[in-house]
């Protein structure tokens, strides 16, 4: 049909303008380091192991958060959550349950007997890992699935290290623990208990082994002169939490004092109140303001009834009770007061920090050691060459999941090593910070909540106390997380765009992208920007056009 | 089938056996009757496959003309006066977008003052708005005119108004042949659209023009006008073939042979004037008569023809352009069959003065005797004027003149001044 | 543990956000869907940020789906018209036709008469405007056409004044916003305070069977109002909040931000009637103070030059006026599933 002239238009016909000349500004789609990421110590891309739980693919999600930790199940229980801290939706309205999920992926994996992807190749090259706490383990995991031989010693008769002898059991059940372990094990580990390592240098030689990874931990507890009568029991935490673990009596008494602010001397006093101790004290010579415990550890103690004598020092022990000096702080510095009290006790026990037991490089020349730790290069290789360190054992805060992220990237440092290089870290990304979101589309959700077992209950068993998320709630969970700074499929740019000029594309297409979900057609984008600013998880920068 | 009808009835029946399917409008005197017949046949089910839309003005009417019509539907609307003023807009654009609405208009004088009686002011006013106007002298060709107009406005795509005397014709009883339903479908094809909204196969209508494309538009609207310079003789033509009787066509000698002078007009005075040359023509006086069918297109070369020969040519003509003079004259002088001053524009019937037989012949009395000036206007009360005029002169708040005419008129004594001193 | 069968619902970005690699393909929006008509197409003219031209597309996107694509679509004389359609290029891609200013809501009764002469009741008839074409110019075919109960879904695109001849005011203007014909001088800068032109609440007065409002903020609401209008017969009305960067005197990026700001701070009341009775109302999320939508728009600049706190309360008054009229802030419950204990 022939139309009236130039009244009557072809439909579409519009695409022969192309609007994108209009364009000072473009869009460019960015990725950003998401804030839990940022703060994760053990490295874990948390938010992509999320992206997949929010789906309801546990097991990819589970793969996903292995790549970087192989202890899920355990870290979802122990570890203090850092990522927690940072994550954005806390100034939202509550951060993200990372941990719980965590938790709930490990314990789903232990449940459903995930295994490990196994390695594609086998490199004939060994190395000696020593040590079997949280980074030894780690590090064995990462050198097997890179294919190389381990050996893993330990002078205990189980592994574990500080997880099994430090951590106690209702904090962390053997059986999950066990069953981590075993995981990584049957990568084909060669375990080795009960080997007390004298010299690295030596053993490395003797053993024909490429490389070493030393994870000795922090098992020594620090003890300071206290005068105390001959009856007087003093014991220091980490025995007491040994003896625990491995059934030995320990005789506390019904009153009990902790001497300490960490999380050590939390563990200490509810192990003790587990032990028949029924009025537990902690004393510490700041207040829980400054107290290095993690709050929740404190709260968790309150809740079964221990309590706590903040601004003290102890100054003497005389068999029934304790003399206490009161102190005050001056600009942070503890000052006595010379006032003293006495505090009835059955049985003082320290819990005030530890120290590594560096023995076993002693002997080697070119290891430096300072302030009781081991000097490591920004690879973890000490100056032995060949010879890698992390852990407690190295300068670095001291919780198992700073270890596995030592252990990640001394096992890559390793690699790299053995194939005669070094490695370099891979740029990171700009921080998403909570001002780049559009945190208007996301819908309001409270956090689960992880049940708890009743406080009568926990006094007289080591029962776990805090219990996993369900499906429901670990899936509600992950969905609560904002994505921060990465595209999440969310099809906002492709919807608001007031020119059509966001592509969605095809799968196949968006394998060809790198991942990519959408391209911007530049030849109709006119730059206005509506994109950026509802992008909900700021993954979209406007930059300005080159000329 | 002959059958006496008022005109408004008899124009609905022809109306309705073209078989509209969306008839709208808007209620004016003098085109109610053809719209409230045309109603309740719609009702009745006479007309079938009809939506009848009542709508809130005359703007509406063609505004939901130019929906149905773009949508692919033969529409029809009615008006008059201000009617047609209230949808002028629209009435522009339907020509604009080549929609071939056919629209009956009632003539009727504009206002202010207001009057609804008839001239043909209204067709005036629109007379460059792109639409085909024909001009109905009698019933029978209103009837007639209805159904050529839609075969003429669907075969060029373009509006056609139908325009007969408001009152003289619309109200009046006259013998009337009604063409029957199959002679009208076997004339009048079903209407398919040039151009059509269609979902199945989507057009986007009504663009922006601008200064790069605007005169081509407006020129092809052009040709397509002088397209139905052909076309409306033809389908005329069609016309008494298939229903036995001349009607419509371009224009309308009559008697112009050897004619010394010719009156050229459009409408119902045609009549009048057609007697009046019968008896001068008895009298052995030479004059003729041509009556416009067709004014837009305006059909120069047979308003030529048809005045081939005489001296003078007389327009009696039921408008003017105010500041300037009669608008039928001037086109006709344009058409160059008399020299221009030899084109009288008589100004005849404003408002629905009578227009009789006597003025008429006056009228050609005083153009072969040379005494008829350029324009001039019939039956002018030369006294109610030089009185109003004095008064304006006097008094600057003279009061309102129809007022004050009506007055004088009645012959009553005119009302005081209220303001001033006393 | 037990599993409970809590329905999960995506909280990530929940009903807020265009799609969702999470959600049913049904639960997300026309515009998620890359078959979505693009009735407004890539090429126009818009300016940068035009809401009325995202507003068109998601309308009329959504009145394609409901009408399996038999849409005829009129449009009055405005901005989207003109941008749309500039000879040679046409960027619709549905029949649709422009006739003039005032006539939209009675082509649009013409088009539905002609469907229904022809027993089409499967094509439907969607007329749109700007606000001066549908509360000003077009208001006396419009309330016609709503009187005779036409089948007919009118959208109005508000963008709160005559933005195509260069922002005049029009009967939707807000009071004491600055237009060329309300420039921001004299003792009482801006328009005029009023109520303005109510056209929802005038459509339901005609007690047609469906009125409903909406803004450009949220894409799932006005999709499933328009959707819904088009499972009516007889006149509908549908009135779209599309912010002007031009006009109002914005950035183009903050085109959906201040349409969300108008519905958040009361200023605009989302709701839907039927039969000219409210039936709904989009409660306010996070109620946000009517300043923080001024600041952004210079068209109420002048409000923030010398002391005019008097006129920005008459402003938070207006807004505390519909939140109360319409009862945009009764709470809403927050959920989240139960966490049971073991």
């Amino acid at each position: 049909m022939e139309h009236p002239f130039a009244i009557t238009l072809e439909v579409g016909t519009s695409h022969a303008n192309r609007t994108g000349t209009w364009r000072v500004e473009r869009p460019v789609y960015v990725d950003r380091l998401p804030p839990c990421n940022d703060a994760c110590p053990a490295g874990e891309n948390i938010q992509r192991w999320l992206y997949h739980a929010e789906s309801g693919d546990y097991e990819a999600a589970w793969r996903q958060l292995v790549e970087e930790n192989p202890l899920p199940a355990i870290m979802g229980r122990i570890c203090y959550h850092p990522c927690e801290t940072a994550c954005n939706r806390a100034q939202v309205d509550e951060a993200v349950g990372i941990n719980a999920v965590e938790r709930f992926l490990g314990d789903l994996a232990i449940e459903k007997g995930f295994g490990f992807d196994a390695q594609t190749r086998e490199t004939g090259r060994r190395v000696l890992v020593v040590g079997a706490g949280p980074s030894g383990l780690a590090a064995s995991y990462h050198l097997r699935r890179l294919g190389h031989r381990v050996d893993l010693v330990d002078s205990a008769a189980k592994p574990g290290g500080m997880m099994r002898y430090g951590i106690p059991a209702y904090r962390l059940p053997r059986a999950v623990l066990d069953a981590e372990i075993e995981r990584i094990f049957a990568l084909g580990v060669q375990w080795i208990p009960n080997h007390r390592v004298e010299d690295v240098v030596a053993e490395r030689e003797a053993g024909g082994y490429d490389a070493a990874y030393l994870a000795v931990g922090a098992q020594l507890g620090r003890r300071i002169e206290i005068p105390a009568g001959d009856s007087a029991r003093i014991v220091d935490a980490l025995s007491l939490l040994r003896s625990v673990e491995e059934d030995r009596p320990v005789l506390l008494g019904r009153r009990v004092a902790v001497y300490g602010g960490g999380n050590t001397a939390m563990d200490a006093a509810r192990t003790a109140r587990r032990l028949g101790a029924t009025e537990t004290v902690i004393v510490y010579r700041r207040t829980d303001k400054e107290m290095p415990a993690e709050r929740e550890e404190l709260d968790q103690a309150l809740t079964e009834g221990i309590t706590t004598r903040w601004l003290s020092t102890v100054d003497s022990f005389e068999g029934d009770h304790l003399v206490i000096e009161k102190v005050v702080l001056e600009d942070g510095k503890v000052v006595p007061t010379g006032e003293f009290e006495q505090l009835p006790a059955d049985a003082l026990v320290l819990a005030l920090g530890q120290d590594s037991d560096l023995s076993v490089v002693e002997g080697a020349e070119h290891i430096a050691v300072r302030h009781g730790v081991v000097e490591v290069g920004p690879s973890m290789m000490t100056g032995e060459v060949g010879i890698f360190a992390g852990g407690d054992a190295v300068p670095s805060a001291r919780t198992a999941t700073v270890a596995i992220g030592h252990a990640k990237r001394a096992a890559r440092a390793i690699d790299a090593y053995l194939a005669g290089g070094t490695r370099l870290a891979p740029e990171r990304h700009g921080l998403a910070s909570l001002e780049r979101l559009n945190t208007w589309y996301y819908d309001d959700a409270p956090r689960s909540r992880r049940p708890e077992l009743a406080a009568a209950r926990r006094v007289d068993t080591f029962a776990e106390v805090v219990g996993g998320l369900n499906e429901d709630t670990a899936l509600f969970e992950a969905r609560r997380c904002l994505s921060c700074g990465n595209c999440f499929e969310c099809d906002n740019c492709f919807g608001v765009c007031p020119d059509n000029a966001v592509v969605k594309l095809t799968d196949r297409e968006t394998q060809a992208a790198g991942g990519r979900r959408y391209a911007f057609n530049y030849d109709y984008c006119k730059g206005c920007g509506i994109c950026v600013e509802e992008c909900p998880c700021g993954a979209i920068d406007l930059v300005p056009e080159a000329n | 089938m002959r059958r006496q009808l008022e005109g408004s009835r008899a124009v609905a029946e022809a109306v309705a056996r073209c078989r509209p399917e969306v008839v709208c409008a808007y209620p004016i005197s003098p085109q109610t009757h053809i719209i409230e017949a045309i109603g309740a046949m719609v009702r009745t089910g006479a007309i079938e496959r009809c939506e009848f839309v009542n709508v809130e003005s005359e703007f509406a009417a063609m505004s939901v003309s130019i929906g149905a019509s773009a949508a692919g539907a033969r529409a029809y609307t009615a008006t008059a006066s201000q009617g047609l003023l209230y949808m002028s807009e629209a009435v522009y654009n339907a020509a604009g977008l080549g929609l071939p609405i056919v629209m009956t208009l009632a003539n009727r004088a504009l206002g202010a003052p207001i009057n609804i009686w008839n001239d043909h002011s209204d067709a005036m006013a629109v007379r460059d708005s792109g639409w085909i106007q024909l001009f109905a002298e009698d019933n029978q060709e209103a009837v007639d005119l209805h159904i050529q107009a839609f075969r003429l406005a669907e075969e060029l795509s373009l509006p056609v108004m139908v325009c007969m005397d408001g009152f003289i014709l619309t109200h009046a009883m006259e013998e009337v042949d009604l063409p029957d339903q199959d002679q009208v479908d076997d004339f009048l094809p079903a209407y398919s659209p040039r151009q059509v909204l269609d979902p199945a196969d989507p057009l986007s209508i009504g663009a922006m023009v601008g200064p790069e494309a605007y005169t081509e538009v407006r020129y092809l609207a052009h040709l397509r006008q002088l397209d139905a310079l052909e076309a409306i003789p033809r389908i005329g033509a069609g016309f008494a073939a298939a229903f036995g009787r001349d009607s419509g066509g371009l224009v309308h000698p009559y008697r112009t042979e050897g004619a010394d002078t010719v009156l050229v007009a459009m409408g119902s005075v045609l009549g009048t004037i057609k007697d009046v040359v019968d008896d001068l023509r008895d009298a052995d006086i030479p004059v003729g008569v041509v009556g416009i069918t067709a004014f837009r297109p305006f059909p120069f070369e047979a308003v030529r023809a048809a005045c081939q020969g005489a001296e003078r040519i007389v327009v009696v003509e039921k408008a003017f352009s105010l500041g300037f003079g009669g608008v039928l004259s001037s086109d006709v002088a344009m058409a160059g069959a008399a020299p221009q001053h030899l084109v009288h524009s008589v100004v005849a019937g404003l408002g629905g003065r009578p227009i009789t037989k006597a003025a008429i012949a006056d009228l050609i009395g005083r153009a072969r005797a040379g005494e008829l000036g350029s324009l001039s206007f019939l039956d002018l009360d030369e006294d109610l004027i030089a009185g109003e005029l004095g008064r304006m002169a006097a008094e600057r708040r003279s009061g309102p003149i129809a007022e004050n005419l009506l007055r004088d008129l009645a012959g009553a004594p005119r009302r005081p001044r209220q303001t001033g001193r006393a | 543990m037990i599993p409970v069968p809590t329905p999960v619902r995506f909280y990530q970005v929940g009903s807020f956000a265009v799609g969702n690699r999470l959600l049913d393909p049904d639960q997300r929006t026309v515009q998620a869907d890359t078959a979505r008509t693009n009735s407004l197409d890539s090429g126009h003219r818009a300016c940068q940020g035009c809401g009325e031209a995202l507003g068109a597309r998601y309308v009329l996107d959504a009145a394609m789906r409901a009408a399996e694509d038999k849409v005829i679509a009129v449009n009055a004389t405005g901005c989207l018209e003109v941008f749309s359609t500039p000879y040679p290029e046409s960027s619709w891609r549905l029949a649709w036709i422009h006739s003039l200013f005032g006539n939209a809501p009675a082509v649009a009764t013409g088009v539905a008469a002609a469907m229904r002469a022809k027993g089409r009741d499967d094509v439907r008839v969607v007329a749109q405007g700007g606000d001066g074409g549908t509360v000003d110019i077009g208001f006396g075919t419009l309330s016609g056409m709503f009187e005779r109960n036409d089948d007919v879904l009118y959208v109005c695109y508000d963008n709160e004044a005559y933005m195509n001849t260069g922002v005049q005011r029009s009967g939707a203007t807000p009071p004491a916003a600055r237009t060329a014909t309300t420039e921001a001088v004299g003792p009482a800068p801006g328009n005029a305070f009023g109520q303005g032109k109510d056209l929802p609440r005038i459509a339901m007065a005609h007690e047609i069977s469906y009125v409903a409002t909406a803004t450009v903020a949220d894409l799932h609401d006005l999709e499933a109002k328009t959707i819904r209008a088009m499972a009516h017969r007889g006149a509908r009305y549908l009135h779209v909040l599309v912010p002007c960067p031009l006009g109002w005197g914005a950035a183009s990026k903050d085109t959906i931000r201040l349409a969300r700001l108008a519905k958040e701070t009361g200023i605009f009341p989302v709701f839907e009637a039927e039969h000219g009775e409210v039936v709904s109302v989009a409660k306010i999320r996070h109620k946000a103070p009517v300043v923080e939508y001024l600041q952004a728009q210079r068209r109420y600049a002048h409000l923030f030059k010398g002391d005019h706190s008097d006129v920005i309360d008459q402003l938070q008054a207006l807004a505390e006026a519909n939140i109360a009229r319409y009862g945009l802030l009764e709470p809403t419950s927050a959920e989240a599933p139960e966490v049971v204990e073991d």
